[in-house]
């Protein structure tokens, strides 16, 4: 403010320096969804999805060609250095920040290609949002095959929040960052084509929770704040290494802040929106916040707790265990008697969260790299796994109540091989990506001297492992209901999503020592400061 | 004592540096290639091949034979140090540290084997042709065939033991296949399975013994093995040896692993020829030999192999003379014969290349015996009780004169080959000295003597007096097809000992890879001239029992030790007393564990985390408020944790 006051009284005003070339990933996406708010505007209706189509993926793309050419500048990494802060301060680029970005745009556009599914003849999507279901304009809309193609604009402009939310320097930019991925995705949640109620539940009840665990992160914000006199990373954690009074506000304020950044996990006790919203958003949604926001969460997880209370790692860490311990536990156990396949999916979700969290709580390097490459590999046998979520259909819509599965190894084998393929590789199974970041996730946690954690781990994966398998079971072992559902032949780009998830998991189980090298490249400094 | 003696240049001289292969011979990988391209065409063309596949299935092991024939006279081009040549194939496995080539090892050892696998090989395919004319599953009976070529091949010309253990399985499987191929027996199902169970048991011991190499030596190379073996202590050169003996009894059906061979039989006797007789069975045997540098260093090991070899020369020979089904009477001598290359083998430097000789002519007249019994098989309706058999000499006058060159050649006549190749090893266990020498060599003697006394039962029972036939046997003499290749294995019968041992030229062509025995003391030895007395005996004992008298059609009740021979010497019974009820006891028993400690520990287990799971379940209540006062209550609890901690 005292500055503020100093640039009036001077009537002169400091241009701010940006760095666009470091932060033209960000800057395509953004300006990908504005571009898409004005195809809404200009295009008529029926050419809209084409449009869309080109500027979502071509935005997505270019912008993970410029993270690339980012990453491959050698002046950013000169001399040791962990990387850059641009933007005035508000944005760090380094390489932790552009692996979890890159990896974020990849399951992004993996992502559109499952929203984009229209093959046959529907989008998932509701015609017309605002029309109360069940009512008769939303017969008319649906009648006349109108589908919100908004929805594209909205993906981007999550997917842009996402990819600042990690690489935010300082506490209100992640704040920002952290509305401008919430806001777009809670409507997202509300605009499922079918079973529109439960839809519109999951988004009103993500949108109340968000706002509560948003409130609690501005609290802890404020109390940063009042702490060190900086919303910075770096100066909170100066303060934090030379300032010893009125510590109350400091422990107050990473419990709230973290809060904030445990709800977007979906770690215990803040997990229970999960379920529902992943089960009543779109699948394709769903699929872009099991992977994409999970991701970009863990971003800034990471690097508030690894930056800002790098120094305080002996204070956050037994609560930290605390969650973690509870999170796998949770998330395992309460999988097990779940009938909903996108539910079990959430728990699933929840206790791969946990797992996670015990490479956050090494604080090391290794922690850092292993946590990188189990959210990349993670995050595409997820997509993978929820588009075939989407083909598995009765005449409802999605046949999500797990006794319809029974016996679809039957009927339709491939289909069900690659969804056990999936399910074995969240087991861990070996020869699975799953195994590979399983393995690197507990060993840099065991080498942070956290093996009881470990040993916790280690149980909650063999119980989760039984519920991943009770559906293999289930699919291969059983008769098929007779009123059973039908698998639709894949389109496109379901087909493509399927294959992209399945390819990486297979991939990356054989194979995982090039991602493995580059995790632990772009970790090798940690975040910059 | 000369044997531990004669030790010490061998190892120097299997120390020498391995060549690679040159010009001709580095197709020898092509010898593989032949046999397993017959058995994917066949196994996997399907009924299509029906037509040609016997056509296919014989060309392919004489292509084989061909490449071999040429590699090995490309082979005596070279002086004989500088023989040994590795022909590399492909990287197979190449983990952190372990790291094994797919190569093949051309030596004077492995290039025997290749030639008589391939020959001998060759021959039974042929015969084959006829002997399954009239099975609708010829084609598949070839494809397996070739399978078990291409994979005994793998065997013996592997240039490492994983390689090698890739072929032993390859056999194990091609045979585990081929006795049970007509699986609508019960009793060819049950004696391929017992045939799989217990060759498990040996290939535990032999893949311990690969995985004990690589801890000991980081490597499982012959060349590496063998560099250093003498590096690694007496204990570890014990402990493989011994290891490897597990293996090498139950392939070559040695006591105590040997009770899968009779049951065997029960395959189509051209497999019985090639796989029971000829080759596979002698693959312990190879093992052994080839593990020569391993064993050299070990005295204990070596006590072991000779006492197997001893104990099962009379065990099998003992069982052979009970048997009235002849190819049962025939494995019974397989045993014994195998239980010679054994012990011969166990004697260290001074037998090893004996047991290689042995084994080669063994190749030839047990191939001809058997298809020689095929044939009468063949025609007698697949009869096989000797005492349906009789005067077959007058109608099949080809089959019985091959099967009478084979009978001299196994009790061991001058001139006949196994003269040539059995006296040495007799010689060579009583040269060992000592009490063991005598006993070892008396052992050998007395096999020599109860050999010739089965053997002639058989002959006698077979082809001269009565006939006993069933009334609707009407046996001729079996196509060209079929006594073509008993012509040729008659002739190595007869005359492939003596070309071998006379004039040391095997002695000298192998003794680079196995070390020098000790100069021979000439043709008529005293032991010789003793066991030529013993082998006369048991012949007329045996003329006197069943040329002279009347044979009845049914087996006249017997004795103690007939009983106990007809019943193979007990061997189910041991293992079934041995093994088989302590293993259902422990069977029984880890259930009743498994149902009431382990299933009910699990089960609370499960119980629990379901029950905790229904509970849980049921804070998801779908409001949100209660959503909210969980997450509230979360962060009460979060914030308190942080602010405790400080305190």
């Amino acid at each position: 403010m005292t500055s503020l006051s100093g640039a009036l009284a001077a009537a002169t005003i400091t241009p701010p320096h940006i760095e666009y070339g470091q932060l033209s990933p960000l800057l395509v996406v953004f300006g990908a969804a504005v571009a898409g708010v004005l195809v809404e505007a200009f295009v008529p209706r029926e050419r809209r999805r084409a449009f869309h189509l080109v500027i979502a993926l071509g935005g997505l793309v270019a912008a993970f060609a410029l993270i690339i050419s980012v990453a491959a500048t050698p002046s950013l990494f000169a001399h040791g250095s962990p990387g850059h802060v641009v933007a005035m301060g508000a944005v760090g680029v380094d390489g932790p920040t552009l692996f979890i970005q890159g990896t974020i745009v990849v399951l992004a556009f993996v992502s559109v290609l499952l929203i984009a599914e229209s093959s046959h003849g529907v989008s998932p999507f509701a015609a017309q949002a605002a029309a109360v279901p069940g009512s008769a304009e939303e017969r008319e809309g649906l009648l006349r095959g109108i589908s919100h193609t908004e929805v594209y604009p909205l993906t981007l402009f999550a997917v842009g929040g996402m990819m600042l939310f990690p690489a935010a320097n300082d506490l209100l930019t992640m704040f920002v960052a952290l509305e401008v991925l919430s806001l777009p995705l809670y409507l997202l949640c509300g605009l499922a084509r079918r079973r529109r109620l439960i839809s519109q539940e999951a988004a009103m009840k993500y949108f109340l929770l968000g706002a509560f665990s948003s409130a609690f992160f501005l609290f802890g914000v404020a109390m940063l704040y009042g702490y060190s006199g900086s919303v910075s990373l770096s100066a909170i954690a100066a303060a934090a290494a030379t300032n010893v009074s009125s510590a109350t506000l400091l422990y107050a304020g990473i419990a709230l802040v973290g809060i904030g950044l445990l709800f977007k996990i979906g770690a215990v006790p803040f997990q229970s929106w999960k379920p529902d919203v992943y089960q009543g958003a779109p699948t394709a949604v769903t699929a872009l916040m099991a992977s994409c926001t999970v991701v970009s969460a863990f971003g800034g997880l990471l690097r508030v707790f690894y930056v800002a209370f790098g120094q305080l790692t002996w204070d956050w860490r037994p609560a930290m265990w605390g969650v973690a311990i509870l999170t796998m536990l949770a998330g395992a156990i309460i999988a097990i008697t779940q009938t909903d396949v996108k539910r079990m999916l959430a728990y699933s979700s929840i206790a791969h969260g946990g797992f996670v969290l015990t490479a956050v709580v090494a604080a090391t390097a290794a922690g850092l790299s292993a946590s990188l490459f189990y959210l990349a590999v993670y995050g595409l046998t997820t997509i993978g796994a929820f588009a075939v979520v989407t083909l598995v259909r009765d005449p409802a819509g999605e046949a999500n109540h797990l006794s319809k599965w029974a016996g679809l190894g039957k009927r339709s084998p491939w289909l069900a091989g690659v969804f056990a393929f999936f399910l074995l590789a969240f087991a861990g199974i070996p020869l699975t990506s799953g195994f590979a970041g399983k393995f690197a996730v507990f060993q840099a946690a065991a080498a942070g001297g956290a093996l009881p954690l470990v040993i916790i781990g280690v149980l909650a994966s063999a119980v989760a492992a039984f519920f991943y398998v009770r559906v293999i079971v289930l699919m291969f072992f059983s008769d098929p209901a007779p009123d059973g559902p039908t698998v639709v032949t894949p389109g496109l780009f379901t087909g493509a999503a399927v294959a992209v998830g399945a390819a990486a998991t297979l991939v990356f189980g054989i194979a995982p020592e090039p991602l493995l090298a580059l995790a632990s490249h772009a970790a090798a400094h940690l975040f910059v400061r | 004592m000369t044997g531990t003696l004669a030790g010490l240049p061998m190892r120097a001289a299997s120390a020498l540096p391995t060549l690679a292969a040159v010009g001709v011979q580095r197709t020898a990988w092509l010898m593989l290639v032949f046999p397993l391209a017959g058995a994917l065409v066949l196994l996997l063309g399907g009924r299509r091949t029906n037509r040609f596949g016997h056509v296919v299935g014989v060309a392919m092991p004489f292509a084989s034979f061909v490449v071999a024939v040429i590699t090995f006279v490309a082979m005596l081009g070279y002086p004989a140090s500088q023989r040994a040549r590795d022909v590399h194939m492909f990287t197979w496995i190449s983990v952190g540290g372990f790291h094994v080539d797919a190569g093949l090892l051309v030596d004077q050892l492995s290039i025997s084997f290749a030639l008589l696998i391939t020959g001998v090989g060759s021959l039974i395919h042929l015969f084959a042709v006829g002997y399954m004319s009239h099975d609708p599953d010829r084609r598949r009976f070839f494809g397996y065939m070739n399978l078990f070529v291409a994979a005994m091949l793998l065997l013996v010309l592997a240039d490492n033991y994983l390689l090698m253990y890739a072929g032993w399985e390859g056999v194990g499987l091609a045979s585990y296949l081929l006795i049970g191929f007509w699986q609508y027996k019960p009793s060819a199902a049950a004696a391929a399975k017992k045939a799989f169970v217990v060759n498990r048991v040996g290939v535990a011991g032999f893949s311990v013994a690969i995985m004990l190499m690589f801890a000991t030596f980081g490597t499982v190379t012959y060349t590496g093995v063998f560099g250093q073996a003498s590096s690694a202590g007496r204990g570890t050169a014990t402990a493989l040896g011994l290891l490897l003996l597990l293996g090498a009894c139950a392939k070559s059906a040695q006591v105590p692993l040997q009770s899968w061979l009779l049951d065997a039989m029960e395959g189509p006797t051209p497999v019985s020829a090639l796989i029971h007789a000829a080759t596979m069975v002698t693959a312990g045997v190879y093992l052994i030999v080839r593990s020569a540098p391993i064993f050299n260093l070990s005295m204990t090991a070596r006590l072991a192999v000779t006492v197997v070899g001893a104990v099962t020369l009379l065990f099998g020979a003992i069982i052979g003379c009970a048997k009235d089904d002849i190819k049962k009477a025939l494995a019974g001598s397989t045993m014994s014969q195998i239980g010679y290359m054994v012990l011969a083998a166990g004697l260290g430097p001074a037998g090893y290349v004996f047991a290689i000789a042995h084994l080669i002519v063994h190749g030839f007249f047990k191939a001809g015996l058997f298809l020689g019994a095929g044939a009468v098989k063949h025609e007698m309706n697949d009869e096989v009780d000797m005492r349906r058999f009789g005067g077959l000499r007058v109608v099949m006058p080809i089959t019985a004169a091959t099967f009478t060159i084979g009978w001299l050649a196994i009790i061991g006549v001058w001139p006949f080959s196994g003269f040539f190749t059995k006296d040495p090893i007799i010689a060579a266990a009583f040269a060992k000295g000592g009490i063991s020498g005598a006993l070892l060599g008396s052992a050998a003697m007395i096999g020599a003597g109860i050999t010739a006394f089965y053997m002639t039962r058989v002959l006698l029972m077979t082809f001269t007096g009565h006939r006993r036939w069933e009334p609707d046997a009407h046996p001729h003499e079996v196509p060209p097809v079929m006594t073509s290749p008993m012509i040729v294995l008659a002739i190595g019968a007869a005359g492939a000992g003596a070309f071998l041992m006379l004039g040391n030229r095997f002695v000298d062509f192998l003794s680079p890879v196995t070390g020098a025995p000790p100069a021979s003391r000439g043709l008529i030895t005293p032991v010789s001239g003793a066991t030529l007395a013993l082998v006369v005996l048991g012949a007329v004992i045996a003329w006197a029992m069943y040329g002279r008298r009347e044979i009845p059609v049914t087996a006249p009740a017997a004795r103690f030790p007939v009983v106990a021979a007809r019943k193979d010497l007990y061997g189910d019974a041991v293992n079934e007393a041995v093994f088989m009820r302590p293993g259902q006891w422990l069977t029984r028993l880890s259930v009743y564990f498994d149902n009431r400690g382990v299933d009910g520990l699990v089960n609370t287990l499960a119980a629990t985390v379901g029950g905790s799971s229904g509970r849980l379940r049921r804070v998801q209540t779908g409001f949100v408020r209660s959503y909210a006062l969980s997450m509230l209550v979360g962060a009460v609890l979060l914030v308190g944790v942080l602010l405790l901690v400080r305190i």
